[in-house]
């Protein structure tokens, strides 16, 4: 039987399982002994309890922090001048995925290039950029490359092919994070002021999408060296209650592991092939800045030297200096779980998906941004 | 050699004239395009509604339509709206040279069937033709005149009113990105684009106490009701369980991220009618397309705001749509 699109979803949306779900949480969560705080890693996580209202099915001992999981949340100022800067050269067309056009840096955001007459475009996929390059051979097309482990394989996909057809007219400007590293900083962090919330995460909510890359393995020293379990689970709403009601078991049950929710595609190594792919074009930058966060060692990607010819970061001349966020933006509070996005003093006034001070606002899968589509109000009133 | 729209063919001489002729009032002729003069007498009308659009689109030929067929039941439809009949309309074409004469045709034909569905006429017009790249194949301006039969209007909405929708969702949305992006499907997505004047009159004739309507296009649904809900203050509670949405256009939006509710209709359409009017209304809907449905009503718990409720029993705000839509990144 071929397996149909809507197999991914329909399930997964069912009220009758969410509301089982919901009942048996609430029952299993009466007996323990402490509230847990769940880390959702991931902004798609963030995403889905907030629009599909979970909160409301949760008892209050159940808590979720929000986490640093959104590329386009945590790309600092000076990477999105980066792009900026690239796309006003004269023949360059700038390629992007998504949101990312729309977060402002220093100078403005890549929609504002593009208003000025910047040759900006959104792809669907990284392989899209291929079909640019051999329409505009004399144009150097550059990829903005950013995402975590799950858009980390298409763009070495675009590298590879690129590479086999000779299309010599691709550049890269590699953005590319990684997840254990940023969890690990959030627990472990070697600065006093991060230290602060390290007691508040009981447990974490793994985004499946990554672990399809890259396995569940990547996550095994949570709870071997932090003692924080990890559940993978996926985006649609009876995975994350799913996932929640295993979090609650192991808490229950004085287990501390990584388990699995999301068993449709995940399993302990992941897809080698593209892990391998990866390895080919890329190695770990020393330290990457994460907005908010500051600077985390080996936590993004950058091209080999051997493949210097192609880094757009190496060919152009690029700022280095950081550059401060809005004084008023707590974003970096919130990406560390420290801060409701309600708390911001300029949420839904002065800052708003309209007209965002941080990027938490600009990308749709940004904490402020969810809070503010999806019910700051009805939050409070439940 | 293929035939195709030359620069010459706007100069306002002999080629200008031949376009016009052959392939445009060809189809159009009427007692009053016939004339051709500076301007057209029009014979007076009671309560005149007038409105005006400007269509460009990409695909120019989509599954369930084209540019010719939107512009006239897109104009047309804006009257319906506001309880007006279609009357007379005026048609200007800005075409990009090297323009395909056939294509051309098949575009005013397709006008011309969907004049007849709404008992409209094009009353005047304009052609004219610019330099390669410098439009996008072809672009449309219509003007409409219609006769306002009954007074639909936001600001007859009240609290207790039902909302209803016409037919399942975001279909045109959907069927344009399919064709953009060059997705393929299975089962082909087919735009909803039509017109729907002759939907009205039927609710009008049964005497439905009709509020307000708004064809539920760019911005979807979901920027419909948000601008109902800020106009009168209210707040517009609709059930997601009550909308349906076709399996293809589902996939395009699980593919993309997309919600239903923020993709474009150019068929389906919101009315507001009096609580007791819901039933039969929904009744007269559904002979059309068999998915309309009471989807809601109109309350005061969040004036200004839309909430939706979800099958699970949870609540949450239906957001006016922002910019641009956007894929999502993974
Ligand atoms: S990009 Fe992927 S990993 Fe990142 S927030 Fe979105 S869904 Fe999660
Ligand atoms: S509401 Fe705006 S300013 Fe405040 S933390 Fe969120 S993005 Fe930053």
């Amino acid at each position: 039987m071929a397996v149909e699109l809507k197999d991914f979803y329909e399930k997964f949306r069912d009220p009758k399982t969410i509301k089982a779900l919901s009942k048996a949480i609430n029952q299993e969560a009466q007996k323990l002994d402490h509230p847990i705080n769940i880390m959702e890693v991931c902004g798609g996580h963030t995403h889905t309890i907030m629009k599909y209202g979970l909160l409301q099915l949760l008892p209050k001992n159940i808590r979720f922090i929000h986490g640093p999981g959104c590329p386009v949340c945590i790309m600092p100022k000076e990477r999105i001048d980066h792009a900026y800067i690239l796309a006003m050269q004269e023949d360059v067309i700038l390629c992007t995925l998504g949101d990312m056009i729309k977060v402002p840096g220093s100078r403005g955001s890549l929609q504002d290039a593009r208003s000025k007459g910047a040759d900006v475009r959104v792809v669907y996929s990284p392989l899209d950029v291929m079909k640019i390059a051999k329409e505009n051979p004399t144009k150097k097309v550059i990829f903005f490359a950013i995402g975590f482990e799950t858009t980390t394989p298409m763009t070495v996909a675009l590298i590879e092919n690129a590479m086999k057809q000779k299309i010599s007219n691709i550049l890269y400007h590699i953005n590319h994070v990684t997840v254990p590293e940023v969890m690990r900083e959030l627990i472990d962090s070697r600065d006093e002021h991060i230290d602060s919330y390290n007691n508040q995460i009981d447990a974490f909510l793994g985004p499946s999408h990554v672990s399809v890359i890259t396995g569940s393995k990547i996550y095994e020293e949570f709870p071997t060296k932090y003692k924080r379990p990890v559940v993978v689970a996926g985006f649609e709403p009876v995975d994350v209650m799913e996932g929640v009601l295993m979090i609650i078991y192991q808490f229950l049950e004085n287990r501390c592991e990584v388990e699995i929710q999301y068993k449709r595609s995940v399993n302990r190594n992941g897809n080698i092939n593209a892990q391998k792919l990866i390895e080919k074009y890329f190695e770990k930058r020393e330290l990457f800045k994460w907005r908010g966060l500051g600077n985390i060692p080996k936590s993004a990607w950058r091209l080999k030297d051997e493949y210097e010819h192609l880094d757009a970061e190496k060919l152009y001349e690029l700022p280095k200096e950081e550059i401060e966020d809005h004084k008023l933006c707590i974003c970096g509070d919130i990406l560390r779980g420290m801060a409701k996005p309600t708390e911001c003093q300029v949420f839904g006034t002065a800052c708003t998906p309209q007209k965002p001070l941080g990027s938490c606002m600009v990308s749709s899968e940004g904490a402020c941004a969810a809070y503010y589509k999806y019910g700051n109000l009805l939050q409070e009133v439940q | 050699m293929k035939k195709v729209v030359t620069l010459a063919m706007g100069n306002g001489g002999i080629e200008n004239m031949e376009l016009i002729q052959k392939t445009i009032q060809r189809h159009l002729q009427n007692e009053h395009l016939q004339k051709a003069e500076d301007a057209t007498a029009l014979p007076s009308l009671t309560n005149p509604a007038f409105t005006t659009d400007s269509f460009t689109i990409s695909p120019i030929f989509f599954p369930g339509g084209d540019i010719g067929k939107l512009a006239i039941a897109g104009s047309c439809n804006d009257l319906a709206m506001m309880g007006a009949k279609p009357k007379f309309l005026s048609l200007s074409f800005i075409i990009e040279e090297g323009f395909l004469l056939r294509d051309l045709e098949k575009i005013v034909r397709s006008m011309k069937k969907e004049l007849s569905i709404n008992g409209a006429a094009i009353v005047t017009g304009d052609t004219k033709v610019v330099p390669k790249g410098s439009c996008d194949g072809v672009y449309i301006n219509v003007s409409a005149i219609g006769e306002r039969i009954i007074n639909s209007s936001q600001e007859n909405i009240t609290i207790g009113d039902k909302l209803l929708v016409s037919g399942d969702i975001a279909r045109h949305g959907a069927a344009i990105f399919a064709g953009r992006e060059g997705i393929e499907l299975a089962n082909s997505i087919e735009s909803d684009c039509k017109s729907l004047w002759p939907i009205v009159e039927e609710l009008i004739e049964a005497d439905i106490e009709i509020k307000a309507m708004r064809d539920a296009t760019r911005g979807g649904v979901a920027a419909v009701l948000n601008e109902w809900a800020m106009a009168t203050n209210t707040t517009m509670e609709i059930e997601e369980g009550r909308f349906m949405v076709d399996e293809g256009v589902q996939g395009i939006c699980e593919i993309l991220g997309f919600e239903p509710f923020v993709l474009a209709n150019e068929g389906t359409f919101m009315v507001v009618v009096d609580q007791n009017d819901a039933k039969r209304a929904q009744e007269i809907l559904q002979k059309h397309n068999p998915h309309a449905a009471i989807v809601g009503e109109v309350s005061d718990s969040y004036p200004g705001r839309v909430t939706l409720q979800s099958e699970w029993g949870t609540k949450r705000f239906l957001d006016m749509p922002t910019g641009e839509i956007l894929p999502r990144i993974c």
